[in-house]
């Protein structure tokens, strides 16, 4: 069955939310009117992720040898455009002999998982399901 | 920031203030959410803490 124009042009309008919603964080929820989730998500995230940066977490490679740190970079990517931005200004690189080194990487590891449950949660409040 | 729990607080502190934002709509809702959250979160790394204590790695 082929889906109708509204349901084609809806699903669209979803998808670019996502989207903007993964690369921005909280952008999502400001498109959407919940400007004071938007806001928290928009300042916490990423001083989360820059905190975990600047404690000598590391951005992970897309290392398909190593399952876990591909993972962890797949983590690490839910953050969105700050995970380029960061790995272009050279940050990210870790010090596996800093004391703050493991709490750096759950740092920028978390942040990014974060970021994905409000993209989620952006798409439930579109979708009508909030 | 070398404090393993200042980092601790600090990583519960973001966690708990995203998920009570996430989960609730209210703001009231929401703080006694976070704070309920953030609390869980450093009472539980405490004791775990103090369990472990006795044992050598």
């Amino acid at each position: 069955m082929r889906a109708t124009a509204a349901e084609q042009t809806q699903t669209g309008g979803l998808v670019l939310l996502s989207l903007a919603s993964w690369a921005i964080p909280g952008a999502g929820h400001l498109w959407l009117g919940r400007r004071s989730k938007g806001l928290v998500f928009l300042i916490a995230l990423p001083l989360m992720f820059a905190l975990g940066l600047k404690i000598q977490g590391r951005l992970f490679p897309f290392d398909m040898s190593e399952p876990l740190v591909a993972l962890a970079a797949l983590a690490d990517l839910g953050i969105g455009l700050s995970y380029f931005l960061a790995g272009a200004l050279g940050y990210g690189t870790g010090d596996v002999r800093a004391v703050t080194y493991e709490y750096g990487n759950a740092f920028v590891i978390v942040a990014g998982l974060l970021n994905l449950l409000v993209v989620i949660d952006a798409c439930d409040v579109a979708m009508g399901r909030k | 920031m070398r404090s393993h729990l200042l980092l601790l607080i600090v990583f519960a502190f973001f966690v708990s203030l995203v998920f009570a934002v996430i989960t609730k709509d209210d703001l009231r809702e929401q703080v006694r959410f976070g704070g309920l959250l953030f609390a869980g979160f450093v009472a539980t790394a405490l004791v775990l803490g103090w369990l472990m204590f006795p044992f050598p790695l």
